[in-house]
């Protein structure tokens, strides 16, 4: 693969004049180990416990409400009409014989128009919007073309599920076929028929393109005594939550939208709304039931969701659409299918001298997060080594496939595999252990790389004695039979996108998240936030945070989380920002609360308020402890002559990074690291093989809550392994030939082996108590950790995912079978 | 559209409802009864969502016509237990990790009660076989099937102690 440069030079950006050794000398001091600034006087009492999550006893009893749960007067049902055709204009659409079933109270179409506030009309076809405010490029319905099998053409409303589906069957739609993009490498060719005219390269259907270099790559790559160079192939992947999408809309007086919506971001949920329907956003209200799992999936605003609230708006009833299974793999925004080449240059000891990426990006028809993940996929591999030369070129291709976006571990999983197999190959080279090479290149705390993030903490040399000494490599690794392997691999995410993205705002201008916290008579503490529990437990998490600073128990702490009319603006649930950023603004209302407790409670009793200090349900003058009061007493006490208190704490990320174009792509407040060993069973005839065991070690900070960073792991490694096994999107032509959880082979309770989870706390300065993620990064080293100890087992690289049995198969085919790769020649630290 | 009245015996109670001869189980549960404890997850048996017991046995309302489970006991997640009073099984998967999301989670309970009916002291392998129909995309299954063990465990030790189940 070779990618020529960008036509237009203006948007290369190549910053030759480095200082690798300037941008990796720490800015400060490691914090000692101990309390973190955060902690109430006397330590933490929840934090770092092992806490059920808050609405676990609704979950496990069925009562929790998901979407497709709740009951309306007047629900009426809607079903799509979907393309059938890759690429096609629509030529014809005749919803005479839908619309005159008995039962069918409307057939909209992105022909139709409706009303906007200020009295003109529009067509819904022409009304655009899309969850990055650079790529609007969906329709709820549109009027002059599909783009992909699975397109949304038109949505019918009926009394009942069945008529609905009778008459979404009768809606006619005449096509004209255009040429089809269906191989993102030919995209990046001059196209006959661009998918969206008008936007990405000049007459191709690459929708992203960057090229960045830092350094001189090209150098390092000539000189440098190893140069390795590798093609990795990874298809695209569904996220496979449990609960399929669901949206209810419902227009209420004055044309009040509300929506019900199993979404990760409620707020961009409204702007998109907003978008479509011309409602200023104070009219659409968001609501989010309980959602059945995200990873990514649940995080665009949807064309399901804008269609129904036109048709709400349209018919004045509720209208529930619900997809089936089907219709949740054809909404896709899952993994980018990705053509990737990376070389890697080191000297001779083993040192990182340069890192070359290219990448091609089979968008699907949609932009969805595509830029971001574009950028993503060179970015996610300046951490967790020194890289002092790197060059990035990256091409995000429309095709008339399913649409690709974010999906767990976003723009950091493939690289990733791809950067930690080269490791693999490079240690064996060099005759060194492989955990050695890592150690030996590892970014140091509190340090920058050459493009410009901001590390702070990084506890990845833990991470990796922990799985070493748990795994037993040293006596293990290239030591055992002919047949079974080890294999290590690192990870490195992003703790928080440190953008905020506020559509047509400067950024920074405006909080990322803001928690508003209310106490009144009854001495219970409501906790308001737009950050969206999708199971991660996010609720869990505010709700102790809260209950920490007050020193109160979980039971007095109530989370409302669901509804945009209360809960002020969170940018939602993606790039593992929830803990970091929902967790301070948390931490800071609680604070603020704390002060105004203490305020009345010195007032009641005298003394310092400053001297009060919160803790085990009491309020304590800590220089004369005869003075306290109750918690009630004293939340009383300063509601006393007040009312209510209310407090408010946000969070907004500080201005980083460079100054050139995409420099911000990939800054984040925090980055966590980690490290995994797999044990693989490899069947020397078969090719077909089983992950045993594996051991996981994540540095996130600080534990807040042990139980659910475990969750994030264990389920991490699921996912991960997931890929490695067998998940792919597999086409026919244009249309999916496995878009069902039969055919789409998820890992069950007898593939996921017993996982040995490490939680390595580097207690990081900014975090809410030193906290970081956890809910992407631990997915990261699992692939390549997987792929590697295929290669310890059998001696064949696996460079294209999945690695099924077959492709195992034809490699060990290929070597002329099995063999055990030489041990390294240094071993130990 | 061809109604007939069906009688169903659901948690313990009788119930007539109409429904059209090719309506599932889940559809009558969810949609006639509205017992929604009971998740549509994929409709053709894939994921587990659905299962409820049918005279003691796990069985994918998805897959099965309410008509013919007439005249024969099914028990959904509603007659389980309450947050205040919560099933032994419910109450290891919340204590333990088993469940993030919880949209899979009625159905493995099903499930679970199904195998401890059967196993009541089932080996991790009887527990991962027990629950291979039951997706579940958080947890990674860990903390699930360590639940499902120690919530057997407490309920041995409650029937040894002549308690209720």
């Amino acid at each position: 693969m070779k990618l020529d440069p960008i036509p237009d030079g203006r948007k290369t950006v190549r910053v030759r004049d480095v200082d690798p050794e300037a941008s990796w000398r720490p800015y400060r001091d490691v914090p000692p180990p101990g309390p973190h600034p955060h902690d109430p006087p006397g330590g933490p009492r929840l934090v770092g416990g092992r806490i059920p999550l808050v609405d676990g006893p609704l979950k496990a009893t069925g009562q929790a409400a998901y979407t497709d749960d709740l009951r309306l007067p007047g629900l009426l049902h809607g079903r799509f009409v979907r393309s059938t055709r890759a690429h096609a204009r629509i030529v014809s659409l005749d919803t005479g014989r839908a619309a005159a079933m008995p039962g069918v109270v409307a057939v909209l179409t992105g022909l139709d128009t409706f009303q906007l506030p200020d009295g003109s009309t529009a067509r819904i076809g022409d009304r655009r919007f899309g969850v990055l405010p650079l790529s609007r490029d969906e329709e709820a319905l549109p009027a002059e073309k599909v783009r992909f099998v699975g397109d949304y053409v038109a949505l019918v409303a009926a009394e009942d599920e069945e008529t609905a589906e009778a008459a979404a069957r009768a809606v006619a739609v005449g096509y004209e076929d255009l040429p089809p993009c269906l191989d993102p490498v030919q995209g990046l060719q001059a196209a006959a028929e661009k998918i969206h005219p008008g936007t990405g390269l000049d007459g191709s259907n690459v929708q992203k393109h960057v090229d960045q270099e830092f350094g001189d790559c090209e150098a390092a790559l000539r000189n440098s005594p190893l140069v390795l160079r590798g093609r990795f192939t990874f298809r695209g992947l569904n996220h496979a939550f449990a609960e399929p999408h669901c949206v209810i809309a419902d227009a209420g007086p004055g044309n009040r939208l509300t929506v019900w919506s199993a979404t990760q971001v409620p707020h961009y949920v409204q702007r998109a709304l907003a978008d479509v329907t011309g409602l200023p956003l104070h009219r659409i209200q968001v609501i989010r039931p309980y959602v059945g799992g995200g990873f990514g999936g649940k995080g665009d605003p949807f064309p399901f969701e804008a269609a129904a609230a036109l048709m709400a708006l349209r018919v004045g009833r509720p209208v529930k659409v619900r997809l089936d299974r089907e219709g949740v793999f054809y909404s896709g925004r899952g993994r980018h299918p990705t053509d990737l080449e990376m070389g890697l240059a080191l000297d001779a000891e083993g040192g990182l001298k340069g890192l070359d990426v290219q990448a091609v990006l089979d968008g699907g028809a949609y932009a969805s997060f595509g830029i971001i993940t574009t950028y993503y996929t060179g970015v996610m591999c300046m951490g967790p080594y020194k890289v002092p030369a790197f060059r990035y070129r990256g091409r995000r291709v429309y095709t008339n496939h399913v649409p690709s976006g974010a999906m767990r571990g976003h723009g950091g999983v493939n690289n990733r595999f791809a950067l930690e197999v080269l490791l693999d190959e490079a240690a064996e080279r060099l005759g060194q252990d492989p955990i050695n090479l890592r150690l030996r290149n590892l970014m140091a705390p509190y340090s920058h790389t050459i493009n410009g993030f901001r590390i702070t903490s990084m506890g990845l040399r833990e991470c990796l004695e922990r799985v070493r000494e748990g795994s037993g490599w040293d006596a293990r690794f290239r030591r055992m039979p002919v047949g079974r392997g080890l294999g290590v691999g690192c990870g490195f995410f992003i703790s928080g996108s440190n953008l905020p993205i506020h559509w047509d705002i400067p950024p920074h201008e405006y909080p990322q998240s803001t928690v508003h916290l209310k106490l009144d008579l009854d001495c219970g503490v409501t906790v308001h936030t737009g950050a969206a529990d999708i199971g991660q437990g996010s609720d869990t998490v505010a709700a102790l945070v809260v209950a920490e600073v007050l020193g109160v128990g979980l039971d007095r702490i109530r989370v409302r989380s669901q509804d945009s009319d209360t809960a002020p603006v969170d940018l939602g649930s993606y790039s593992s920002r929830v803990t970091f950023m929902m967790g301070n603004a948390a931490r800071r209302a609680a604070e603020d609360l704390r002060r105004q407790l203490v305020a009345g409670a010195a007032r009641r009793l005298g003394g310092h308020a400053e001297a009060y200090v919160l803790r085990d349900g009491e309020v304590v003058d800590a220089t004369d402890p005869q003075r306290r009061l109750g918690f009630d007493e004293a939340a009383r006490a300063a509601i006393a002559g007040s009312g209510a208190l209310v407090a408010k704490g946000t969070f907004v990320s500080s201005p980083m990074g460079g100054a050139f174009k995409g420099a911000t792509a990939g800054l984040a407040p925090a980055y966590s690291v980690n490290a995994c060993v797999a044990e693989v069973d490899v069947d020397v005839e078969s090719g077909a093989w089983a992950c045993t065991k594996a051991w996981v070690a994540h540095d996130c900070g600080r534990a807040l809550n042990r139980l659910a960073v475990e969750g994030q792991i264990e389920g991490s490694f699921h996912m991960g392994l997931g890929q490695v096994q067998g998940e792919a999107l597999e086409y026919q032509g244009a249309a999916l030939r496995n878009a069902s959880l039969l055919d789409y082979k998820v890992p069950t309770a007898l593939d996921t082996p017993q996982i040995t989870t490490y939680i390595v706390e580097s207690n990081d300065v900014d975090g809410p108590f030193g906290a970081k993620e956890a809910g992407e990064g631990p997915l990261l080293p699992v692939l390549p950790a997987i792929a590697n100890a295929i290669y310890d087992a059998v001696g064949v690289r696996c460079r294209d995912l999945p690695a099924t049995p077959d492709r195992v198969h034809a490699l060990l085919q290929a070597a002329r079978g099995p063999r055990k790769p030489a041990a390294p020649g240094v071993r130990g630290p | 559209m061809n109604h007939r009245l069906l009688r169903l015996r659901v948690n313990g109670a009788e119930r007539t409802v109409a429904s059209p001869p090719h309506a599932t189980l889940l559809d009558v549960l969810r949609d006639t009864l509205g017992l929604t404890g009971t998740k549509r997850g994929c409709d053709m048996g894939s994921c587990g969502g659905c299962a409820v017991l049918v005279d003691g046995r796990p069985l994918l309302s998805c897959l099965t016509l309410a008509a013919t489970v007439e005249g024969r006991d099914v028990q959904t997640i509603e007659s389980v237990g309450t947050p205040n009073h919560l099933h032994p099984v419910q109450k290891a998967l919340v204590e333990a990790g088993g469940m993030q999301c919880g949209f899979c989670t009625p159905g493995v309970v099903m499930a679970t009660l199904g195998l401890l009916a059967r196993h009541p002291d089932p080996t991790e392998e009887q527990v991962r076989e027990a629950l291979s129909g039951n997706l579940c995309r958080c947890t990674g299954y860990a903390k699930i099937v360590a639940a499902v063990r120690s919530a057997a465990q407490a309920m041995r030790t409650e029937a040894v102690g002549g308690a209720p189940p």
